[in-house]
């Protein structure tokens, strides 16, 4: 495990963070540079692991809410992340001890990082999705009875709310008007938790993880292939560990159909040679992948469209056609796979017919 | 009658139109003051052509100059910032996330000051004039010359960075300004980086401009001259002394549209072979295809309107290499020594240019000295060159089906066969200068690019009638005839995770340039 969050590894984490994006999560470039600005200021950030919480312990999320296209404007402080956590930790009477990020995948992976090196806090080697997810419920926090709210919401003026709601839905919906009020980029705290209840809530070693898989990408002094370090540094994790590249190819059709925050979609992508297909369908993340009609993975167990030669993630808003690309796949964290679990973030929840079934007995040939 | 000229890193080319006709081309090397080269070539040129300098009614120039410059980091100044939008967006301040060694030349300072607006237009705060004050008196203080100005959401509305402007044109005088509402898209840090960038290109744009002049006059055109942008579209002289980062990427943008002229193609993939590398772009509805992604440029992210350009390692003078069975060609090249370092020029060394020669394509240079090549390599070295067409063709389609390919650039020859995918192969004369053509052939343009609010039908027909007339009305200032502007792209897209209907809007509007012919 890393045992700090510096300069040099910051940008491992945001290329790892991507691939765990499963296309989806948000470009974490901007979070990046605020957490240089923030570690350059600040000093580096240390990472405590799950195991090593208290009891009372109290882990407070920092988050960001709103859109994209507004974002890229408004950028972000984390002063104002600093408004949302506090406001919550006035209300709750308890100060934060550790932050943590509450989606590993994509830009929410960055915001905490910068906001610890602003607090002088640890930040938990841990998240609560594993990799990214569209919508607020889908956390292993909810899945393990963390309530959602109260949740804070805070601008760049100086202005917060909280809310206080029967349910994590609730207070998504009543968030985003006002969000939008705020100037549509926000910054957020939520599902605040005692380190007991972390412990048992958290999906421990994601940002380590993170860390590990964007290093194995980015490492030139390895003479493998990207792709071959990839699969190697997923492998040696903990539960990402059943990992196989399922197709490499050329995307040869794509449909994509922005609405209601949505990018829903398809995307098939051919064998350079021979007849082999595979086809992906997403909405906002990949949700699954299937190689001339064997289905090889589905949600929750993570897909990753990568460029062939470099290994890095392909956001969904930047697939093309003619792109080459591998899709890999990876065995989704046990607290994501549950019964439990399934019903927040399976294959029911995104509308899909297939049943979940877990990648290892997917992709048995290729492992 | 008008003429296009191609300032290039090597050479100079300039070529003389007549309406629908290329009355002539020529080629001279590019000088180290750049006004000698232009010089030399339209002087050729008119002298070739047999023509009085007083028959040319514009001359227009595509040049790389502003481009290399930068990547280079040659001439550069330093640049003090003003970025309006405070509270929001101090997280992460001008020049973050520059290359240390720019940013040790550039950066002059900065001031992040109170003001800028939301997406539906509300103001995030009143601009703080006192602030601004200072900011200047400081860049004053410093001794700086050149102040780029950034606002949040500024393209959606430049009163802020205007009234600042407005403000340092009294203050301080001797300081230039840069706008990013003028420069750049939605992207506040992009666009801010192209506000820098151009500020700390100005004096050079100065010292250009006046080269530009002095070539013209010493040849005795007493016409207007016309600089082309990076998406092949005309500005003004003035115009680029002040905007001189609007010219980067115009190089494969006119390539692009040159072969379009040459062949009078709407849609097709175009290929421009040099002496080391291929430039690979796609003609759409008559312009290249604009990139999608960030383009970062010397280091720096910006969101510059640039053609989506495939480059690969393969020219005239690439180096053909036997490895056991196999047989390569490129990356690696002799680059312009090709004329004295190929084969059929006397040198050593076996060249891409050599295998067109000794598969009989073309014959040019001494083909004698490639007759004893064994078939078998010459056979594998074209199709080597052809795989990596063939690749490059199929990378930059954007939908299954064939399509016609048009073939320019120096290096040409080397590809004798069509590509797979390709319906068509054209090659059409002048194919060389293509570039140059480019240039004469540009247009003007105006784009907007904002946020909308659209609750249904009824105001986004509103929306998008509004966004065109702002666009003819941008191109009309260009310099654009009125009734020559058509609407040549318009996209409305619905911002995610946004209730309200907020819709961004970018439209572009393109015509002919209002001159007397």
């Amino acid at each position: 495990m890393v045992s700090a969050i510096t300069l040099d590894n910051i940008e491992h984490l945001a290329i790892g963070s991507s691939f765990l994006g499963t296309g989806g999560g948000g470009d974490p470039y901007l979070g990046s540079l605020l957490c240089r600005e923030a570690i350059a200021e600040y000093g580096p950030v240390p990472v405590i692991s799950v195991d090593e919480l208290k009891d009372e312990d109290n882990i407070f999320i920092a988050a960001a809410m709103g859109a994209p296209t507004v974002m890229i404007e408004k950028l972000f402080s984390i002063e104002d992340q600093h408004r949302a956590v506090a406001t919550l930790e006035r209300f709750l009477g308890r100060e934060a001890s550790a932050i943590i990020s509450a989606e590993i995948g994509g830009c929410n992976s960055m915001m905490p990082v910068a906001y610890s090196a602003m607090r002088g806090l640890p930040i938990v080697d841990g998240d609560g999705m594993g990799r990214a997810f569209p919508a607020l419920q889908m956390t292993s926090f909810n899945i393990e009875g963390v309530a959602c709210a109260p949740l804070t919401i805070a601008d760049e003026h100086g202005n917060s709310v909280l809310y206080q709601t029967t349910t994590g839905l609730k207070a998504e919906e009543l968030a985003r008007p006002v969000a939008a009020a705020m100037g549509a980029s926000v910054c957020m705290s939520c599902y605040p938790m005692t380190g007991a209840e972390a412990r048992r809530a958290t999906i421990p070693k994601t940002l380590s993880g993170a860390i590990a898989i964007g290093e194995a990408i980015a490492d030139s002094s390895d003479p493998r292939r990207p792709l071959a370090r990839l699969v190697a540094a997923l492998r040696g994790h903990e539960y990402y560990n059943d990992a196989a590249v399922v197709f490499e190819g050329k995307i040869t059709a794509l449909e994509r159909d922005t609405s209601n925050g949505w990018v829903l979609g398809n995307c098939s992508i051919s064998a350079m040679a021979g007849t082999e297909t595979a086809e992906l369908k997403f909405q906002n993340e990949n949700l699954l992948v299937t190689v001339d009609g064997r289905l090889r993975c589905v949600v929750p167990d993570l897909v990753t469209i990568v460029d062939v030669e470099t290994a890095h993630a392909i956001p969904t808003e930047r697939l093309a056609y003619g792109q080459r690309v591998a899709v890999v796949v990876c065995s989704a964290p046990p607290l994501l796979t549950t019964a439990r679990a399934l019903d927040v973030v399976g294959p029911k929840s995104f509308g899909l017919d297939e049943q979940y079934i877990p990648v290892n007995e997917l992709i048995k040939d290729l492992i | 009658m008008r003429i296009g000229v191609d300032v290039g890193g090597t050479n100079t080319d300039a070529v003389l139109l007549a309406g629908k006709d290329v009355l002539g081309a020529v080629k001279r090397p590019t000088s180290g003051d750049v006004s000698t080269g232009i010089s030399d070539a339209i002087g050729a040129l008119i002298s070739e052509c047999n023509i009085r300098p007083d028959e040319i009614t514009a001359v227009m120039i595509g040049t790389t100059h502003f481009t290399n410059a930068f990547i280079q980091r040659r001439e550069l100044v330093p640049v003090y910032v003003i970025r309006i939008g405070f509270p929001a967006a101090r997280g992460i301040p001008p020049f973050a996330s520059w290359p240390e060694d720019l940013k040790a030349t550039i950066c002059g300072g900065s001031a992040m000051v109170p003001g800028g607006f939301e997406f539906d237009g509300r103001e995030i705060s009143a601009l703080d004039e006192a602030a601004i004050s200072e900011a200047i008196s400081e860049a004053r203080k410093k001794g700086i010359k050149q102040i780029a100005v950034s606002c949040i959401f500024s393209q959606l509305n430049p009163d802020h960075e205007d009234r600042a402007a407005a403000m340092i044109g009294k203050k301080a005088p001797e300081i230039e300004v840069s706008l990013s509402s003028e420069l750049g898209r939605v992207g506040l840090l992009e666009r801010e980086n192209a506000a820098i960038m151009n500020a700390s290109l100005r004096p050079l744009a100065a010292k250009i401009t006046a080269a530009f002049k002095h070539a013209l006059q010493d040849q005795g055109i007493t016409a207007p001259f016309y600089i082309s942008q990076n998406d092949g579209t005309l500005m003004s002289a003035d115009y680029m002394q002040r905007y001189p980062v609007m010219t980067f990427a115009a190089g494969p943008t006119n390539s692009i549209r040159g072969a379009a002229w040459l062949t009078g193609a709407e849609d097709a993939i175009v290929v421009d072979i040099g002496g080391t590398t291929s430039d690979v772009g796609v003609l759409k509805d008559g312009f290249p295809r604009q990139s999608t992604v960030h383009v970062d440029v010397g280091g720096v992210r910006t969101n510059f309107r640039m053609p989506d350009i495939l480059s690969i390692g393969l020219g005239g003078g690439s180096l053909v290499c036997e490895d056991g069975d196999k047989v390569t060609v490129g990356p690696d090249s002799v680059g312009y020594r090709l004329l004295s370092e190929g084969l059929i020029f006397g040198g050593d060394t076996l060249t891409a240019s050599d295998i067109a020669v000794a598969g009989g394509q073309i014959s040019f240079g001494e083909p004698d000295r490639v007759a004893g090549l064994s078939p078998e390599l010459v056979s594998k070295a074209c199709k080597s060159i052809r795989e990596s067409i063939d690749d490059a063709v199929d990378r930059m389609k954007t939908m299954p089906g064939d399509i016609p390919m048009i073939l320019v650039g120096g290096g040409s020859v080397i590809v004798s066969e069509t590509p797979q995918g390709v319906s068509e192969m054209l090659h059409p004369e002048h194919a060389g200068v293509a570039n140059a053509i480019g240039a004469a052939i540009g247009q003007v343009s105006g784009e907007v690019d904002r946020i909308y609010n659209i609750a249904g039908p009824k105001e986004r027909t509103a929306a998008l009638a509004d966004a065109e007339a702002q666009a003819k009305a941008h191109a009309i200032s260009a310099g654009a005839q009125s009734d020559s502007i058509k609407i040549v792209n318009i996209e409305a897209v619905p911002l995610q995770y946004l209730p309200g209907g907020a819709t961004r809007v970018v439209c572009r509007a393109v015509g002919d340039l209002a001159m007397a012919e």
